[in-house]
C-alpha cells in the first residue's frame, strides 16, 4: 500500500520538471484563488436569481438547463481552479498539500450536511421546543414518559428483528432455486424480483395499497386482499387498522421485504455461485444430502455476505419512515421512530423532543458503527 | 423422480420451477394491479376490482386520460422536470467530489489518512434525520437563505451520497495496479493528470454502479425534496405523496402517478442493471 517514495523519487527522474516546477508561482496561485470565488459568488447568484426572478428566464425548462449545467460544470470549475492553486505552491510544499485538498470538497460537505447537523442536533436535544434556551434533560424526561415513544420502538425493534431476517431467508431462498432452473428461467425469475427496489418507497406503498384496499361490505371489493377473504365467505378488513398481533404492522413490513428481497438475492446469489465446485463434490462423495451439503458447506462459505446484506438491511430498517408516514401516519399502533420524529418536530412543532428522540436512534446505531468500523480493519489486515 | 435433463445438461428440478413460478408471480401481481389501475376508467376501477380487467379485457373501459389528468390536473408533468433536475447533479457532483477523495485514500500516503477514512465509515450509518433541524436552520431564511431552491437538495444528495460514494470507490481503486500510478508519477504526471488520465478511466465500472444506485436514491426520495423544496420545485414523490394523503382522490388518478414516478428509475435500473450488481458484488466479496 505504501506509496511514500514518490516524493523523493519523483524530482530525481526529471530535474528540469521539477525545477519549474519547486518555484512558487503567485500569479496561478492567485488565478485559481480568485477562479474559486468567482465560481462561488456566480454559482450563489445564479440561484438565488431562479429563486426570486424565474420572470427573467422565462420558461421552466430554460431554468431547467441553466441549473443542470451550472451544478455539473460549477463543480467541475471548482476542482480546476482548486488544482491550479495547489500546483502554484512550491512543490514541496504542494506534495503535501495534495491529498488534503484532493479531501476537502468532500469531506467539507460531509462535515455540513452531516457531522455539524449530528452535533447541533445533540445540543438542540437539550433545548425548547423552538430551540431558543436550554431546558436541560426536560426534553429526554418528556419522551422517556410518553409511551408513544416507546410504542415506536419496541414497533421499530419489531421491524428490525422481522424484516432482515426474513429479507435474507427470502434472499437464500430464491438464489438457490433460481440457481437451478435454466439460463433463462433464472435470468427472468431474478430480474423480476430484483425490479421492485428500484423504485420508492412512496411508490411502493401506493402499489401495495391497491392489495389493502378497503370497501365497505356489500360494495365491490377492489382490494385484492379483501376480494379473496369475500370470495371465500368472509368480512371485508381494514387491513391497516387491525393492531391484533401487529397485523397492520406486519402487513408494512411486507412492503419493505418486498421491495429488498431482490438486493438479498442478487448478492447471495453470486456468493453461492462463487463457492468452488470442489468443496461440494467432496461433500457429495462423503454420502451429504443436498440440505446437509447446502447447511455444512455453503452457508458457512457465503457467510460474510450473509451478514453484509443482514447489517444493510439492518440500516435501512432501523430508518424506516416513508411506508408509514405515508399509510398509518403512525396511526393504529404503527408508529415508527423516525416517523415520530418527523411529527414531532414538524406537526407538534416540538423541535427539543425531537431532537432527543434522534439522540436516541444515534446512540442505537453506536453499535453499527463500531461494527462495520472492525469489519473494515480485519478486511484491511487480511488484504 | 424421473430425471429429465435441461439442455445445458443439468437435471431438471420441478420444485424449483413451480415455487420460483409462484414466487415471481407473486412479486409481479402489486405492479400489475396499479399498471392495469392506471388505464381503466374511474367508474370501472370504483365498482371492480383490476382483474376483472385483466380476465375480461374486451368487456372493461380502457382509457389512457389518467395519464394526461395526472401529468397536468396532478402536477405530475412539472414535478417530472423538477425531478430530473434534482437528480442528475444529486448524482454527478457526489461522484465527482469522492472521486478525488477515493483517490487520495488509495494512492497517496498522507497523516491521519486512516482516521479520515474510519470517519467515513462512521458517517455512512449515521441516519439522516439528524441533519434536518440544523440544515432547516442554517439553509433556511434566517441562514442562507436558498432552502427551497434545486442547489439546496443537491448540497443534501451530495453530503449524503458521499460517505458510501467514497467507500465503493476507494475499494475499487485498491484493486486497480498500483504499477500504472507509479510509471504515470516516473512520467512527471501531477496527481490531478494521473486522476483524469488513468484512474477515473480505469474506475468506470465502480462509478458506474454507484451512479445507478445514487440516481435511483435521489430519485426515490421524500424526506429530503419534501422539506427542502418549495411547492413548485418539488419532485414526482412528494406529489405522490401528497396524491395519497388526499382523501377521495380516484384510485386511476394515483395509479398513473405511481407510474409515472416509477418509469424512470425502472428504466435506469433495468438498463445499468449489469454494472450495479456487479459493483455491488464486488463490494460485498470485501466486506
Amino acid at each position: 500500500m505504501s506509496t511514500d517514495t514518490e516524493p523523493v523519487t519523483a524530482p530525481q527522474q526529471k530535474t528540469d520538471d521539477a525545477q519549474k516546477l519547486t518555484k512558487f508561482q503567485p500569479g496561478r496561485g492567485l488565478l485559481g484563488l480568485l477562479g474559486m470565488l468567482i465560481v462561488v459568488w456566480f454559482l450563489a447568484n445564479l440561484f438565488l436569481a431562479f429563486g426570486y426572478y424565474p420572470q427573467w428566464f422565462g420558461h421552466k425548462i430554460v431554468i431547467a438547463v441553466l441549473a443542470l449545467i451550472a451544478g455539473v460544470g460549477g463543480a467541475a470549475l471548482l476542482f480546476w481552479f482548486l488544482n491550479m492553486f495547489v500546483e502554484s505552491l512550491p512543490q514541496r510544499f504542494s506534495l503535501a498539500v495534495i491529498p488534503y485538498a484532493f479531501l476537502l470538497p468532500a469531506f467539507g460537505l460531509v462535515a455540513l450536511v452531516l457531522l455539524y447537523p449530528t452535533i447541533q442536533t445533540v445540543n438542540y436535544s437539550f433545548a425548547n421546543s423552538d430551540s431558543t434556551a436550554y431546558v436541560g434533560l426536560q426534553n429526554y424526561a418528556t419522551i422517556f414518559q410518553d409511551s408513544e415513544f416507546w410504542a415506536s420502538w419496541i414497533n421499530n425493534v419489531l421491524w428490525l428483528l422481522i424484516v432482515p431476517a426474513f429479507t435474507v431467508g427470502l434472499g437464500i431462498v430464491v438464489a438457490v432455486l433460481a440457481d437451478k432452473l435454466s439460463a433463462t428461467g433464472e435470468r427472468a425469475s431474478k430480474g423480476l424480483i430484483f425490479l421492485p427496489m428500484a423504485i420508492s418507497f412512496v411508490s411502493a406503498t401506493a402499489v401495495w395499497g391497491l392489495i389493502y384496499a378497503y370497501n365497505n361490505p356489500g360494495q365491490a371489493q377492489t382490494g385484492l386482499l379483501n376480494a379473496i377473504v369475500v370470495g371465500l365467505g368472509g368480512e371485508p378488513q381494514t387491513w391497516l387498522a387491525i393492531e391484533t398481533a401487529k397485523l397492520n404492522s406486519l402487513l408494512l413490513m411486507v412492503i419493505l421485504i418486498w421491495m429488498q428481497a431482490g438486493f438479498a438475492m442478487v448478492l447471495l446469489s453470486s456468493a453461492i455461485k462463487g463457492v468452488p465446485e470442489d468443496t461440494l463434490e467432496a461433500a457429495r462423495i462423503d454420502g451429504a444430502t443436498e440440505f446437509q451439503i447446502f447447511r455444512l458447506v455453503v452457508i458457512p462459505q457465503i457467510s460474510s455476505t450473509i451478514i453484509t446484506v443482514y447489517v444493510t438491511v439492518f440500516i435501512i430498517v432501523l430508518k424506516v419512515f416513508d411506508i408509514v408516514y405515508v399509510s398509518t401516519n403512525g396511526s393504529y399502533d404503527t408508529n415508527v421512530i423516525a416517523n415520530l420524529f418527523f411529527n414531532r418536530l414538524f406537526a407538534a412543532s416540538e423541535a427539543g423532543q425531537a431532537a432527543a428522540i434522534v439522540v436516541t436512534l444515534l446512540i442505537a446505531v453506536t453499535p453499527l458503527i463500531i461494527f462495520q468500523i472492525k469489519t473494515f480493519r480485519d478486511a484491511e489486515a487480511a488484504r | 423422480m424421473s430425471q429429465s435433463l435441461m439442455r445445458d445438461g443439468r437435471p431438471r428440478s420441478y420444485v424449483a420451477i413451480v415455487t420460483m413460478l409462484l414466487l415471481t408471480l407473486l412479486w409481479c401481481i402489486p405492479t400489475i394491479g396499479v399498471l392495469t389501475t392506471s388505464f381503466r376508467t374511474r367508474d370501472d376501477a370504483i365498482t371492480s376490482g383490476w382483474w376483472t380487467a385483466l380476465f375480461n379485457p374486451v368487456a372493461a373501459d380502457w382509457t389512457t386520460a389518467n395519464y394526461g389528468g395526472a401529468w397536468v390536473g396532478a402536477n405530475m408533468g412539472a414535478a417530472f422536470l423538477n425531478t430530473i433536475v434534482v437528480s442528475v447533479p444529486g448524482t454527478l457532483i457526489p461522484i465527482m467530489f469522492a472521486a478525488f477523495a477515493a483517490y487520495a485514500f488509495t494512492f497517496i500516503d498522507f497523516k491521519f489518512k486512516e482516521f479520515f477514512f474510519l470517519l467515513i465509515i462512521a458517517v455512512m450509518v449515521v441516519p439522516i434525520q439528524v441533519a434536518f433541524q440544523p440544515m432547516l436552520n442554517l439553509l433556511g431564511p434566517n441562514g442562507l437563505g436558498i432552502s427551497g431552491q434545486y442547489i439546496a437538495v443537491w448540497l443534501l444528495h451530495t453530503g449524503f451520497g458521499m460517505p458510501l460514494c467514497i467507500y465503493t470507490l476507494r475499494n475499487y481503486m485498491t484493486t486497480l495496479p498500483h504499477s500504472v500510478v507509479e510509471s504515470a508519477k516516473v512520467d512527471g504526471c501531477s496527481h490531478y493528470q494521473t486522476f483524469w488520465r488513468l484512474v477515473a478511466p480505469m474506475s468506470m465500472p465502480a462509478i458506474a454502479a454507484f451512479a445507478t444506485l445514487q440516481f435511483l436514491w435521489v430519485w426515490n426520495d421524500l424526506l429530503i425534496a419534501k422539506l427542502f423544496l418549495k411547492q413548485e420545485n418539488t419532485t414526482v414523490i412528494v406529489q405522490l405523496q401528497q396524491l395519497l394523503g388526499t382523501q377521495g382522490q380516484g384510485q386511476e388518478l394515483l395509479t398513473a402517478g405511481a407510474i409515472i414516478s416509477m418509469i424512470v428509475p425502472l428504466l435506469v435500473f433495468i438498463s445499468l442493471q449489469q454494472f450495479m450488481v456487479r459493483g455491488m458484488t464486488s463490494g460485498a466479496v470485501k466486506g
